[in-house]
């Protein structure tokens, strides 16, 4: 009872802070679902009207379906790949003695606090001479190659943790390097591993910058192009129901994945696994 | 099984840690590798199990040259200092382990496992983790994992250090019991001087990479072959009087010692004398005067440091109850029979 008494401001005062925020996503769900009269704030009929974009191409820009699907594989490749370059290069990091690696290390360090809008431009005539422009793939390895440091430095923090002399046990009870990674060392960074897959997808699918210059076409669109477009198109009639529709379907995976997994994704930040 | 470890060279980059070690552990042998803090005692044990590479020499396991083999190929069970069980799986996934890389059925490692939880007297815990294990059950668990698969030999890094002291009597003993009772060749690396009189049948004592005594337990104390030696075990340790040899005595200042037949001949001019603290005191009759300066009570004994008129302390340790105090002066002899000699580079007379 008495911390809970003791905790009463605290909640108070989140509550004020947080106030503004919560008043802003109750009228977007509101908006989504209702029409108003001009300059009045309450919702004066229910509809669906503003949902039309599920079942009709209102903006010429092909099916939103299209675009989740895009959406999916874009996040679900960036994480496969950023999971699976993360944990085998951490490890080398962590553990193993080879040339360069300090150089290494601190080149991770560099390349996870440069600014991603300054390569843009050299990253597009990359891309251009590859023959990779305006494709999913494209986007996929730029976004999945920068979001890398970040990956093999959390994932080099989990490593860290797990203690040496275990895959020492390992080795001297028999085991191959490879067997001691696999059966005493994966299941200690897991937790890590997790989290990162789950971050990386969350991370993919919020990306906008990069799918916006780099996969401009209406084939590879992911949702968060799809959704600007209301914005950025002067040709289109201007509904913002419409546009906070579609940004509720958009949020939507991301919410659900965040109620589901909120205590996994906790972990990136504790570091190390515990018993 | 004999292993044999012939000029063993270890270097660190461009320092030797290590250089041209000869040691040899008969079969069935506990052998202890004792000294002080970086002297090479782990380096040693690691490059027997092969996570160092050797520089320079040969390891034979029996007439099996070992040297260029990697560790999976060895057959050497290792307890690590803090145990490194496997958090993730339970106690007897711990232990069946090695027997799962050896591909074994279900059946004989059933069984193996079963034997092995006997002898160090866990069969109760197989079912739990590593975390809900107190620190002496982790020890044994550890020796389980590093002597069900049979190796040759049995490596212990300071398996005792992260125990508290009760328990450490009793995995001390336990220690000794399995390897006993398994015949296994062990080598115990320890800095503790206790431990390793207690647990093993011969010491190899270390410093700077060489080692300076190797052999058993009551001679190394009795025998030391120079103040190294001397000062390293004991506890409370030896103290070190500078004396000079005249009329057939050792001089301490305005005091005399009497010197033993057997070292009478041996020495002249200016000594460093060895004396225990046991060695001291009333029951030894009267020879150097001095004042008490420190006591400690131990319960079943009390310790006390006399100080001479020249500065250099002697210890003694009597049966409790004498209750001498601080700043008393008293007058108390040497069993000069015991009385250790040197000369005064620290050389054993
Ligand atoms: N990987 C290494 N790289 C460089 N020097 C090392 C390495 N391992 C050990 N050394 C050095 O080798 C010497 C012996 O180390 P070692 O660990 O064998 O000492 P030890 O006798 O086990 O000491 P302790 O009782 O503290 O464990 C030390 O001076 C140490 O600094
Ligand atoms: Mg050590």
């Amino acid at each position: 009872m008495t911390s809970n008494f003791r905790s009463l401001p605290v909640i108070a005062l989140l509550t004020i802070l947080s106030l503004p925020l919560v008043v802003m996503y109750a009228f977007t769900l509101v908006d989504s679902i209702t029409d108003a009269e001009p300059g009045s704030l309450i919702p004066s009929e229910f509809t669906f009207h503003h949902w039309r974009f599920l079942w009709d191409d209102t903006t010429g820009r092909g099916s939103v379906w299209i675009a989740t699907i895009n959406t999916f594989i874009f996040a679900g490749s960036t994480a496969a790949i950023v999971c699976a370059t993360s944990l085998t290069s951490a490890y080398a990091l962590s553990r193993l003695n080879f040339p360069a690696r300090r150089f290494f290390l601190a080149g991770v360090i560099i390349l996870h606090a440069f600014p991603t809008i300054t390569l843009i431009i050299a990253i597009f005539l990359i891309l251009q001479f590859l023959g990779l422009f305006d494709t999913l793939i494209g986007v996929i390895m730029v976004k999945a190659a920068l979001e890398l440091p970040f990956g093999i430095w959390v994932m080099k923090g989990f490593y860290d943790t797990v203690p040496w002399e275990i895959e020492m046990a390992g080795v001297q009870d028999g085991a191959s390097r490879f067997m001691v990674w696999r059966k005493l060392v994966l299941p200690q960074v897991q937790p890590g591993l997790s989290a990162l897959l789950i971050f990386s997808f969350l991370s993919g699918w919020s990306e906008f910058i990069l799918p916006l210059v780099l996969a401009p076409g209406s084939d590879a669109q992911v949702l968060s192009t799809y959704l600007a477009y209301f914005l950025l198109d002067d040709s289109l009639e201007v509904d913002f129901n419409l546009f906070k529709s579609v940004g509720l379907f958009y949020a939507l995976p991301v919410i659900l994945i965040y109620l589901a997994f909120q205590k996994k994704l906790m972990n990136i930040y504790g570091g190390g696994s515990k018993g | 099984m004999q292993l044999r470890l012939n000029s063993f060279t270890k270097t660190f980059d461009n320092l030797t840690v290590i250089d041209e070690l000869n040691l040899t552990v008969e079969s069935g042998e506990m052998m202890a590798l004792l000294g002080p803090s970086g002297c090479g005692k782990s380096t040693t044990l690691f490059t027997i199990c092969g996570i160092h590479r050797m520089n320079g020499g040969t390891l034979h396991f029996g007439d099996r040259d070992v040297s260029n083999l990697p560790s999976q190929k060895r057959n050497v069970g290792v307890v690590f200092q803090n145990y490194a069980l496997y958090p993730h799986m339970n106690i007897r996934e711990n232990i069946a382990f090695p027997l799962r890389v050896q591909k074994l059925d279900n059946a004989t490692i059933t069984r193996k496992v079963g034997e092995i939880a006997e002898l160090v007297h866990i069969p109760e815990l197989l079912d739990r983790r590593p975390a809900q294990l107190s620190g002496g059950q982790q020890q044994r668990v550890a020796l389980a994992r590093a002597l069900v698969r049979q190796p040759d030999v049995l490596l212990l890094d300071e398996p005792l250090a992260n125990l508290d002291a009760k328990l450490r009597l009793e995995m001390r003993s336990e220690i000794r019991r399995i390897q006993l009772e398994t015949g296994i060749t062990a080598i115990l690396v320890t800095h503790d001087q206790v431990e390793a009189m207690s647990m093993c049948d011969r010491i190899a004592l270390m410093k700077d990479g060489k080692i300076i005594q190797l052999s058993e337990p009551d001679q190394m104390y009795n025998d030391p072959v120079d103040t190294f030696v001397a000062g390293f075990l004991g506890n409370p340790p030896i103290s070190f009087l500078d004396a000079t040899v005249a009329d057939g005595q050792f001089r301490v200042g305005d005091s005399g010692i009497a010197i033993s037949d057997a070292l009478q001949p041996k020495v002249h001019g200016q000594v460093q004398l060895g004396i225990r603290p046991e060695y001291f005191g009333p029951q030894f009759g009267i020879g150097l005067t001095g004042k008490i300066s420190f006591v400690e009570t131990q319960g079943r004994e009390d310790l006390y440091n006399v100080t001479l008129p020249n500065g250099s302390i002697l210890r003694s340790i009597q049966p409790a109850g004498r209750r001498l105090k601080l700043g008393e002066t008293v007058n108390w002899g040497i069993a000069s029979d015991h009385a250790l000699a040197f000369t005064p580079e620290g050389t054993r007379i």
